[in-house]
Order: C-alpha cells, then sequence, then structure tokens
C-alpha cells in the first residue's frame, strides 16, 4: 500500500527522533560511569590497570562500532540474556562512548600540569584535597568542551542501531521511506531532525571552549 | 552456558573475506584523495572574503558534520533516483564517503595553514622568494607534518566508518559477515571475526603511519 | 642619489596612524640605528621599507626601486634588501646550509654546488662552520640569530634591516651577535638596525634616529644624538632606557 508523505509521517519521525535522544542519554549516562573507570584505570600509578584501559580503548577505537552493535546484539543471547535492540544497542553505545569519555577526561585531568599538584602539596593539602580543589576544578573546564562536542558523534552514531532493527530516527525514516516512496524527501526531513540537533550541541561546545577559555 | 564456538568453520571463507578488505582499503583510499581535493577547494572557499564563497562552503561544513553518515548514505543511494540519478551502489558509496570527509578535511587542512605562522612566510617572502615558492619550500612541508596525524587518524576512522556501506550492498569488508552469516547461521562468530579483522587493519595502518611520520618528518637525513 | 629615500610615508592599521610622515635619507654604507618608544612606530618603518607593509601615502625609493608603485617589483627588491627578525625565523624543516641555499637556488638561480659554497662561505664568517648541518631546533637562540644574518648576507644585498634582533636572546647571548652585526659593518655594509642596545649604537651606527609618536623625533651623528639629546622626549627615553 503506497501513499504520500504527509505531515503525520513527520510527526511519526519526530516521536522516532524520541528515541534517538533516549538512546544517547542512556549511553551518555552508562558510557560516563564507565568511562569515569577508564579514566581512573588510565592515570593510576599502576601499570597492569593502564594496560587494561588501553586495550579497553584500542579494541572499542580500532573496530567499527557497527561491529561492536552485532557483537553484543548476537553474543548477549549466547551467555543467556535475551536482549532486545534497545538493550543491545544501550550497552553497546554505552560501552563505546566510555572508551572516548576515558580519553577525553584523561587528557583533561593530565592537562593539570604536575605543577599545580606540586603548589597544592606545597600548601601542606593531601592527596584528596588537591585532586578535588585544585585539579579537578581546572580539569572539568577543559573537559567540558570535548565532551559536549563528543555528544554529537553519539547522537550520530545512534543512527547505526538502525542496522539492528532499533527503530530509532533512521530507522523510522527507511519505514516510511518504504510506505511511501518518497525517500528523498523522507531521508532529508530525517536529515533536518539530526541537524537540529547536533548543531544545537555543536554551537554549545564551541560556546563552552570560548568562555571557559576567555575565563582562564 | 552450553554454546559450542565455532570459529574454525569460518576459515573456509578467506578468499571472501580477502576480497572484503581490498574494498575496504580501496573504498577508504578513493575516499582519502576525493575528500581531500573536496576539502582544500571548501577550505580555500570557506577562508575566502567573498561571501558567496565563504557561506556555502561553512554550509557545507556544518550540514556534514552534524548529520550522520548513514542518513547522507541513503540520500545520495536512495534519495537521488528520484531526481532522476540512479548510482550503483558502489558509487554511492563513494560520493557519500567523499561528500562527508570532504568536510573533516576542509577543517584538517584549515588547521594545518592556519599552524604555520605568518613569520615563516614573511621570512621567505623578505629573501626575495615568490608567493609561489614561499608556499611550495615553506609553507607546504610544515603545514603538511603539521596535519599528518590528523589525516592518519582519520584514515583509520574512515577505513573503520565504510562499513555502513554495507547496509547498501557494498560487498566491502563488513559485509562479508552478512555473507558467511547467512551461509553458515554462525551470526556470533561472524561478526567477531569480521570486526576482530578491522582491528588488525587499524593496528597495521597506525603503524605504518607512525613509521611513515618518523621516516619523513622526524628522521633527518645523516650526511 | 640615496641609496633608500623615504618621502612623507604615512601608515595605518585601521583607524590608528602609525607613521605619520617620515621622511628619511640613508647613504650607500651608512650605518642607521632606530631607537624610540614601543610603538612608537620602528618595526612599521623597517617592514615598509621591505615592502612587507604597504602605505597610504608617501613614496620609498630603495636602489632605485619605487616600493610603493603600484607594480613595484617587491622580489627584486627583497632580493636587494635583506631583512632579518626578532624571532630569527628560520626555516624550521631545513638545516643551516638548506636554509641558508634555499633563496640562492631560487632566487638567484645559483647550482647546487655554486649554492652550497656560498654557504659554507657566510655560515664561516658568523662563526657556525661547524654547524653547517645542524637543525635549527639544535641551535641556541644566538647562534640561530646568527644563521638569519647569514642567509640575509648570503643574497649579498645592498641594504640590510635589522628589527631588534637580540631582543629575544638571553642576555649571554647578546654579544656574539652584535660581534658579527659588528663585522658585517665594517664590511662596509648599509645597515638600518632598530636596537635597544644604546652602547652598540653609539659605538658601531654613524647615525641615530629617535622616534616618536610615528614620526623622526630626531636624527644625527650618534654620538651627538645619544650624549647631548635635544628633545625632552628623548632625554627621558635616554634615561629611561639606560637605567
Ligand atoms: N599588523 C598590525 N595591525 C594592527 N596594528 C599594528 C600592526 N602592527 C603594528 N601595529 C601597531 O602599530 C604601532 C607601532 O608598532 P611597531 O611594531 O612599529 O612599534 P615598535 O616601535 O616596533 O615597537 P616595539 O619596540 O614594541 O617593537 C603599535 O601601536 C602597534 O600596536
Ligand atoms: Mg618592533
Amino acid at each position: 500500500m503506497i501513499r504520500e508523505f504527509a505531515g503525520a509521517d513527520v510527526v511519526y519521525l519526530l516521536l522516532a527522533a524520541r528515541w534517538t535522544v533516549a538512546l544517547a542519554i542512556m549511553a551518555m549516562l552508562g558510557g560516563g560511569l564507565l568511562g569515569l573507570v577508564i579514566a581512573a584505570l588510565r592515570i593510576v600509578p599502576f601499570k597492569p590497570a593502564n594496560w587494561l584501559a588501553i586495550l579497553y580503548i584500542n579494541l572499542i577505537q580500532g573496530t567499527p562500532l557497527l561491529g561492536q552493535l552485532f557483537i553484543f546484539f548476537f553474543g548477549l543471547p549466547l551467555i543467556g540474556i535475551q536482549v532486545d535492540a534497545w538493550t543491545a544497542a544501550a550497552i553497546s553505545l554505552s560501552i563505546y562512548a566510555a572508551a572516548f569519555f576515558g580519553e577525553i577526561w584523561r587528557g583533561a585531568l593530565q592537562s593539570v600540569s604536575i605543577r599545580q599538584w606540586e603548589a597544592g602539596a606545597s600548601l601542606g593539602l593531601t592527596y584528596g584535597q588537591r585532586l578535588f580543589y585544585v585539579v579537578l576544578p581546572q580539569a572539568l573546564r577543559v573537559a567540558v568542551a570535548p565532551t559536549v562536542g563528543f555528544l554529537v558523534q553519539l547522537i550520530k552514531n545512534t543512527s547505526l542501531t538502525a542496522l539492528i532493527g532499533f527503530v530509532e530516527l533512521t530507522r523510522a525514516g527507511q519505514i516510511i521511506s518504504g510506505a511511501t516512496f518518497a525517500p528523498l524527501r523522507v531521508y532529508l526531513v530525517v536529515a533536518v531532525v539530526y541537524f537540529v540537533i547536533c548543531f544545537s550541541l555543536s554551537q554549545m561546545s564551541r560556546r563552552l571552549e570560548r568562555k571557559l577559555h576567555v575565563a582562564r | 552456558m552450553n554454546y559450542n564456538f565455532r570459529f574454525e568453520i569460518l576459515l573456509r571463507y578467506q578468499a571472501e573475506i580477502l576480497q572484503g578488505v581490498l574494498l575496504t582499503l580501496q573504498l577508504s583510499v578513493l575516499t582519502m584523495v576525493f575528500g581531500l581535493i573536496i576539502g582544500l577547494g571548501v577550505a580555500i572557499a570557506a577562508g575566502s572574503p567573498s561571501k558567496w564563497l565563504s557561506v556555502p562552503a561553512r554550509f557545507y561544513v556544518e550540514t556534514i558534520r552534524n548529520t550522520p553518515l548513514l542518513v547522507q548514505l541513503f540520500i545520495v543511494f536512495f534519495g537521488l533516483p528520484s531526481l532522476g540519478l540512479r548510482l550503483s551502489a558502489d558509487l554511492a558509496a563513494v560520493i557519500a564517503l567523499s561528500i562527508n570527509m570532504g568536510a573533516y578535511g576542509a577543517e584538517i587542512l584549515r588547521a594545518g595553514f592556519e599552524s604555520v605562522r605568518r613569520s615563516q612566510i614573511e621570512a621567505g617572502r623578505s629573501l626575495g622568494l615568490t608567493a609561489a615558492q614561499t608556499f611550495r619550500h615553506v609553507v607546504l612541508f610544515q603545514a603538511t607534518k603539521a596535519i599528518y596525524p590528523a589525516l592518519a587518524s582519520q584514515f583509520v576512522l574512515i577505513m573503520l566508518a565504510t562499513c555502513v556501506v554495507s547496509s547498501i550492498g557494498v560487498t566491502e569488508l563488513f559485509h562479508q559477515a552478512a555473507f558467511i552469516d547467512s551461509r553458515t547461521y554462525r551470526s556470533f562468530e561472524a561478526y567477531t571475526l569480521i570486526t576482530l579483522s578491522y582491528l588488525i587493519l587499524t593496528l597495521a595502518f597506525r603503524a605504518l603511519f607512525s613509521f611513515i611520520y618518523w621516516a619523513v618528518f622526524v628522521r633527518r637525513p645523516a650526511r | 642619489m640615496s641609496l633608500v629615500e623615504l618621502t612623507q610615508i604615512r601608515k595605518s592599521f585601521g583607524p590608528v596612524e602609525v607613521l605619520k610622515g617620515v621622511s628619511l635619507k640613508v647613504e650607500k654604507g651608512e650605518i642607521v640605528a632606530i631607537i624610540g618608544r614601543s610603538g612608537s612606530g620602528k618595526s612599521t618603518l623597517l617592514r615598509c621599507i621591505n615592502g612587507l607593509e604597504q602605505v597610504q601615502a608617501g613614496r620609498i625609493l630603495v636602489a632605485g626601486i619605487d616600493v610603493t608603485a603600484r607594480n613595484a617589483d617587491l622580489n627584486a627588491l627583497r632580493e636587494r634588501a635583506g631583512m632579518v627578525f626578532q624571532s630569527y625565523n628560520l626555516f624550521p624543516h631545513l638545516d643551516v646550509e638548506r636554509n641558508v641555499t634555499l633563496a640562492l637556488k631560487l632566487v638567484k638561480k645559483l647550482d647546487r654546488e655554486a649554492a652550497g659554497k656560498v654557504a659554507r662561505d657566510v655560515v664561516t664568517r658568523v662563526g657556525l662552520a661547524e654547524k653547517l648541518h645542524a637543525y635549527p631546533d639544535e641551535l641556541s637562540g644566538g647562534q640561530q640569530q646568527r644563521v638569519a644574518i647569514a642567509r640575509s648576507l648570503a643574497m649579498q644585498p645592498a641594504l640590510m634591516l635589522f628589527d631588534e634582533i637580540t631582543s629575544a636572546l638571553d642576555p649571554e647571548l647578546v654579544g656574539e651577535v652584535l660581534r658579527v652585526l659588528e663585522g658585517v659593518a665594517k664590511e662596509g655594509m648599509t645597515m638600518m638596525l632598530v636596537t635597544h642596545e644604546m652602547n652598540f649604537a653609539k659605538n658601531v651606527a654613524d647615525r641615530v634616529i629617535f622616534m616618536h609618536e610615528g614620526r623622526i623625533h630626531e636624527d644625527g651623528p650618534a654620538r651627538e644624538i645619544l650624549q647631548t639629546p635635544r628633545t625632552a622626549e628623548l632625554g627621558s627615553f635616554l634615561s629611561a632606557v639606560l637605567h
């Protein structure tokens, strides 16, 4: 049954975009928590922990996200966890995001120079005090803009979950496109929706970068 | 857990995997080359004082960078035929990937040229070198050195990104996972094997690129 | 005809006028030190002479070339007027020899061998013969600046412009660069140099020009100008730099 691409279809796409955003938020939270662990493993003065983090990062950043998605989608059931596309996507994207967050945050922490640690120590602050009052506030400033910038990548990458059948914005586009035979218009609308979300985040990242840079 | 992992039956598909690797590399190299050509034009246009050039160039960069590659690919492959432009999957893949890379290439090139300090150009000019000679002998090498690391990691990113074109039927490396899956019903093993093949490619290229960097930019010929 | 002739040159950056009508003649073989407060327009003056900046009004003649003409042959000009910068500006990707030979080959069209010979010669003159194949980042600031001088000398210019070439150097490295400059001066090179080294100006320069707010405020024989300033501005400038 072929019909015209109509206003109702745009609404359907917009509703599907909620799943894109929800997935990105899941990955941000899950990936954020795991990313903290990775960043910590990466900088603690214990070599095997560093190696573990490096291995993790290389494994994730050295393989296609699409492959990771399929591995979780087909692999989790094998170890007895029945998953739907949503769960596989959320887990996989979290694990993916963690590698990037870990690297961004490690870089931010290490950008605070060793002299700041020494200055803290010379004032008699404990390790914890130095970390929380001297180093973290400075690292946070450095980290904010690239973190928001990575969210743009994350939103865009949620589109890959369409290929394991999760109905988010891109998959919704495929469905409507099949029903209306108006692929050009459908995918242009899909692109516009992504653009609005991603461009806002990009601009936010740029503004933050400028603001936090000037304020130094 | 009582699943029998049967990776060994995948060994029969070496020829398919090799063919997939070759196509993936071909796609990556073509994308890199066309993308940089587009990127160079866009970088020059974006920096131009004429609004007629700079505004469209910036629009292009922002549009591409803020939408998913997969959607760009669908627009080219499924969308363009409604304008009467029917492309083969391979051609659509190269076009979409190159357009995508063009936006990133423009940014990388712009940063590279900006990284060469003005004073270097002045030093060249004040020795009597023409603008073209200064570009060729003073700016180019330094700019290339500055952008090389970004280009190298961009190549790996492209190589990993090319796997989305399997979704329109291009028989590159990732597509072989679906093929093997369809023959063996060993989905997990097939996708794991193919995904890890990308890891090998990534590591190999990273090593190759670091070596080239060392050989070209770091090593100083003994005389 | 003088080697350098400036007539009423004016130069602005946006709304700010930096050179407000500067006229000046420099004869062949003269050594002119240009002094003045920061922002008084000294660098801008040298950069205009070299065609790195374009003036809004006035005329600049260097070795018979009209720098201000619309179709001025700036490359021919720069072949005759060498310039050395405060920040050396050596090409980081080329070793000392190739820093020197690059323009010899491209501009003077010397072949490899002839260019190499000139390079060895000038690099020896600045006392760095053993560093011929070192890269800029393997040299101290003073050594880099001497290479920059050699690179400019190699082009056998009629005029050399030096912009505060010792200001970026550690104090203990200033001497070696000034000695090289002195050597170049003794060989009869026409030189215009912006400097804060008053002793050097007094001992080596024939003539001192004091710039103040975009104008030439005083101009005369080096010793006379520096020992008995005629204007209050120069007096206060000198007491500020000497103490
Ligand atoms: N490219 C430029 N754009 C805008 N303003 C400039 C530029 N170059 C110089 N100026 C301004 O012109 C004025 C004169 O600068 P100039 O560099 O000639 O001073 P100077 O006498 O060499 O000072 P210093 O001793 O600090 O080197 C300054 O106020 C400076 O800010
Ligand atoms: Mg100056």
